[in-house]
């Protein structure tokens, strides 16, 4: 036996590896439901997307839009009691939503791990940072004490946190917040997952950090070849990122695309008002914010109809009584949930009929084309 | 190290200050209850025996003269002494330090089996119920631990010590009775049985107070998000449970037994009193109810200093065990 | 986790009480008995107090009216034979006719005695904690509220007399001061003020730096006037059910106390550890004297404990929606 092994006491309960061609992650009408006291909360109501091995997928949406449930749904960490899932996530053709606790625990780590957003708490603070990156590699990989720690310190240089050998034996809190977000990464592409979920990685970190944080992840996603699930409320991050974007919205996909395809081509007036909602440099100063008016809808019992009908300045009445499918645009792999798509006369006739009704939202567009 | 020094210091500090709270309830009382010490300490003497005690005592010397000559013989070990003589010989007795030397291993011994026995049920119980919270098994244990919490040791004790009587065949004694030194040695049958009643009652509180303690911080524990984060890593239950979520759950619970390690000294009085077991809480009721104040009073400096100590220990403990503790003082 | 503070919006007295037992400097086992009973996560957020709060409020309040009763009676209660002078014989078991609970071993009946009994245990329970509340949320308020100079020197007190074990401190004052009603009450009192006071100070330091207090601060309310309606409206219902648990902790301590000979003079007051104290001696024989007024501090301590509880969750719920 290779000084570098032990034995092994890994559980054997394991996927057989599945042919190379395919795409790595297919979700199929993905739904994920809380059950309250007050009825069933759809926090994911039929989300379909797939995903190629090394590719990165933005998913972009509002507080409350379901984007973290989503990925904690895919990967299966969400508790089991007063849950409901139902559909598919097919990684290599396995399906996560009905795997077992043991199958899915021989993939968390291994095959599929995830970057939470807030570094400061994700971290175990009573355990030095090089135990928490060994224990990963030590559960996974059939290795020694000793190598594990080479490898732990080898991560945390490829991560670019300066003198490593001394912060494998520091704790989190002697540390800062984007070093800790360093150190998550480590722990997550130890194992080398082939598939790699960040949830609003940079939400909790400072902003000179932030563009650090999603380069390192961008440089370890391609050295790696992982495909990466990019979740953020931010536009603007997954503008240069990702490969794909999907917009989410009350627990659904309103639209996806290539990102080059969406930013030029977007056709929610979702997408349209995140975009719009970015501020700007060239602005001139103090201009003001745009904000999108009202609210997310309820989730447990929500009006029938377009779930963004409430806030959008092109709703007619087919909107709020017909919920849109998802539709392809005439771009390749673009596809949105609109009635009155951005861009189209049909459109721009709507926001007039909703300006000359004096709509709130329609008004706030006033002068804004 | 700094802090540690302003802790010694203040341990320092309070030791004094219990030390003269008690040596002036001492001299209070005469205030407050009429009878003199000597009426009390010796109230078969002769006349001259009363005088000579008096005299060696020191009692008419002004307060702080007496409390400095206390403090300094205390110093060395001279608590005084259990006044047993009568008439003439009023004036002889065992000294308290003799008594106090062969009654404290006693108590300790039975606080440090209560301890154990107290966490070798709450730790599992707790670690459990709090991973299953809301199961079957949780609820039925919460309300057994609800009715325990209601079970003082004196409860318990009357209630074991009834249970003996009838059932003498189980071989417990409802009281000690022994004559000569008690038993200490752990893992003797002797010891085991004299002790084993007195620390369950001890014990079955304690293990309530524990368990809730180590339940609520591990279920608060278990929300947090390096909880999720480890799970995402694959590793097992039980792993996650023990090694991630045990550790700082731990911690209150942990200060919680240091601090009782000190109580129970004196709080196990009322258990050593039931089974008749001869450590320092019993020898404290002795000396109240034979009015030997100045033993009483020794007595009671005594355990409160230990109360002190173990507190000093348990805090000095608890900056080592946490770490964010430990470099927050070492930073600020 | 003792290392935050507690967080003034969430369950507020659990964060006292573990605070207050986890602090390193010389608590209390009753407030890690507090803290114990207080630990109890996941309490669901039903309205009212359920059946097992109103049987708690049921039995407290029947033991109020007998206490009264017994009170305004001296403990002569009407209708039962008088407990010291009206003797039967000796050790009659439990059920005997004319003596529901038996006679002890100088052949008072034990329902009588547990009766009478009732009025001295309860009124050493409430108004010892009422004392300690006062003077120690006293002491709490103004520690926690000015801070500095004067809260270290008031924490410091605190601490002192934290620094002795409680049951021995109680003892000390019972045997070097004296041991009727009065002052075994002032004992218990003395011995809660330091945890009263400690949680007290806890909870005003979590409220007092919300925004309301600034507020009023802002608009020119003097001090005193911050204190006593901004914070004592918010400090108390974490206390009330502190309070309750605090009445069940001196009510075993004063049968504690008399087991080990410094209770209240039994010649003069009945409590119920008088009983219990007395019937020890027959309890192989005679075990129904010590199990009468056991069963009765069992019942009582459970009531509180039950409620004090309930009444957290309660209160708890209202803040956490702050």
């Amino acid at each position: 036996m290779s000084p570098r092994r032990r034995r092994s006491n890994i559980g054997t309960e394991r996927f057989e590896p599945a042919p190379l061609d395919g795409p790595l992650l297919e979700v199929k009408d993905l739904k994920t439901a809380f059950k309250t006291p007050r009825g069933l909360a759809r926090a994911v109501d039929g989300v379909t997307f797939s995903l190629e091995r090394g590719r990165t997928i933005g998913i972009v949406g509002e507080s409350g839009s379901g984007k973290s449930v989503l990925s904690r749904s895919i990967m299966g960490l969400l508790p089991r009691n007063n849950i409901v899932r139902s559909g598919q996530a097919l990684l290599e053709g396995h399906d996560l939503v009905t795997a077992s606790d043991e199958q899915l625990r021989a993939l968390w780590g291994s095959q599929m791990a995830m970057v939470f957003q807030d570094p400061m708490t994700s971290l175990n603070p009573v355990m030095k940072i090089g135990n928490q990156i060994t224990e990963v590699l030590r559960q996974h990989l059939d290795i020694t004490k000793d190598y594990s720690r080479e490898l732990a310190l080898a991560l945390l240089q490829s991560v670019g946190i300066p003198e490593a050998e001394r912060r494998l034996n520091e704790y989190p809190h002697q540390m800062s917040g984007g070093m800790r977000q360093r150190v998550v990464i480590a722990i997550a592409i130890a194992c080398g997952p082939k598939l790699l979920f960040a949830d609003e990685p940079t939400t909790a970190l400072d902003v000179t950090v932030q563009a650090q944080i999603l380069d390192l992840l961008q440089e370890q996603q391609r050295e790696r070849f992982m495909a990466m699930i990019l979740v953020t409320h931010d536009l603007g991050v997954v503008a240069s990122r990702a490969d794909d974007i999907a917009v989410m919205y009350a627990g659904r996909v309103v639209e996806t695309a290539p990102t080059r395809t969406l930013f030029r081509a977007m056709s929610h007036p979702y997408t349209e008002a995140l975009m719009r909602s970015i501020p700007k440099l060239s602005a001139p100063s103090h201009t003001r914010l745009t904000a999108i008016g009202g609210r997310p809808p309820d989730i447990i019992d929500p009006p029938p109809g377009c779930k963004f009908s409430a806030r959008c300045p092109y709703v007619q009445d087919k909107c709020r009584t017909e919920e849109p499918p998802l539709l392809d645009s005439a771009e390749p792999h673009h596809a949105f949930r609109c009635w009155f798509p951005v861009g189209t006369p049909e459109n721009r006739a709507a926001l007039e009929a909703n300006q000359r009704a004096g709509l709130a939202s329609a008004m706030a567009m006033m002068g804004a084309n | 190290m700094r802090t540690a020094f302003f802790k010694l210091i203040r341990l320092v500090v309070v030791v004094f200050i219990v030390t003269f709270l008690s040596f002036s309830m001492l001299k209070l009382q005469e205030a407050t209850t009429g009878s003199t010490i000597i009426e009390k300490i010796a109230p078969f003497g002769s006349p001259a025996a009363k005088q000579q005690l008096a005299d060696s005592l020191h009692l008419d010397d002004p307060f702080f003269v007496q409390y400095g000559r206390w403090l300094g013989n205390a110093v060395q070990g001279d608590f005084g002494l259990k006044y047993t003589g009568t008439g003439d010989n009023a004036t002889t007795g065992t000294p308290v330090s003799t008594i106090v030397g062969k009654k404290l291993p006693v108590s300790i011994e039975l606080m440090i089996y209560a301890q154990i026995l107290a966490l070798l049920f709450a730790l599992p119980l707790g670690i459990y119920t709090a991973y299953r919270n809301g199961s079957r098994f949780d609820k039925i244990t919460n309300i057994v631990m609800f009715a325990m919490l209601a079970m003082p040791a004196f409860l318990a004790g009357l209630a074991l010590q009834l249970w003996a009587a009838k059932n003498p065949n189980a071989g417990f004694p409802t009281q000690y009775t022994g004559v000569d030194d008690f038993p200490l040695t752990p893992f003797t049958g002797e010891n085991f049985k004299q002790m084993l009643l007195p620390t369950v009652s001890l014990a079955i509180a304690q293990i309530a107070v524990y368990m809730r303690l180590l339940r609520s911080d591990m279920i608060a524990t278990l929300q947090e998000d390096f909880i999720t984060t480890a799970k995402s890593k694959g590793i097992p239950a039980r792993r996650v449970l023990m090694r991630h979520a045990f550790r700082p759950s731990s911690l209150t619970l942990l200060t919680v037994a240091g601090l009782n390690v000190g109580a129970l000294i004196g709080g196990a009085i009322i258990v050593e009193q039931i089974f008749n077991l001869p450590g320092i809480g019993d020898e404290l009721v002795r000396s109240i109810l034979g009015s030997q104040v100045i033993e009483t009073q020794a007595i009671i400096a005594i355990i409160a200093i230990i109360y002190v100590l173990v507190n000093f220990l348990v805090d000095i403990l608890y900056t080592v065990l946490d770490p964010r503790i430990r470099h927050a003082r070492a930073i600020a | 986790m003792p290392v935050q503070s507690p967080d003034g919006g969430q369950d507020v007295a659990t964060a006292l009480a573990r605070d207050e037992a986890a602090s390193p400097a010389f608590p209390n086992p009753t407030a890690l008995a507090m803290a114990a009973v207080e630990a109890d996560p996941g309490r669901s957020t039903k309205k009212g107090i359920g059946v097992g709060g109103w049987l708690s409020v049921a039995w407290l309040v029947l033991l109020v009216l007998v206490g009264v009763i017994g009170w305004v009676t001296d403990q002569k209660f009407p209708g039962l034979p008088d407990p010291r002078n009206d003797v039967g014989d000796f050790k009659l078991g439990m059920f005997s006719s004319g003596h529901l609970f038996g006679t002890d071993g100088s052949g008072q009946d034990v329902l009588s005695l547990t009766v009478n009994g009732t009025y001295a245990s309860m009124f050493i329970g409430v108004f010892s904690v009422l004392a300690g509340f006062a003077v120690g949320g006293l002491f709490g308020i103004l520690a926690g509220y000015f801070k500095g100079r004067v809260g270290a020197v008031l924490g410091s007190t605190t601490d002192i007399l934290l620094a002795f074990p409680p049951l021995v401190l109680a003892i000390s004052i019972v045997t070097f001061l004296g041991n009727s009603l009065l002052w075994v009450t002032v004992a218990l009192a003395i011995v809660s003020v330091p945890v009263l006071s400690r949680i007290a100070r806890a909870a005003t330091l979590s409220w007092a730096e919300r925004e309301f207090v600034t507020a009023a601060r802002a608009q020119g309310a003097k001090h005193g006037r911050v204190m006593v309606k901004e914070l004592v409206p918010n400090v108390l219902p974490a206390m009330l059910s502190i309070a309750l648990l605090g009445i069940a902790v001196v009510i075993v301590a004063e049968a504690g106390l008399a087991i080990v000979g410094a209770g209240v003079n039994p010649n003069t007051t009945i409590t119920w550890g008088s009983i219990i104290n007395t019937g020890r001696d027959d309890i192989d024989s005679a075990p129904h004297i010590v199990l009468i007024p056991s069963i009765v501090i069992f019942i009582t301590v459970m009531a509180l404990n039950y409620l004090g509880d309930a009444l957290r969750a309660k209160f708890d719920v209202r803040e956490s929606a702050l």
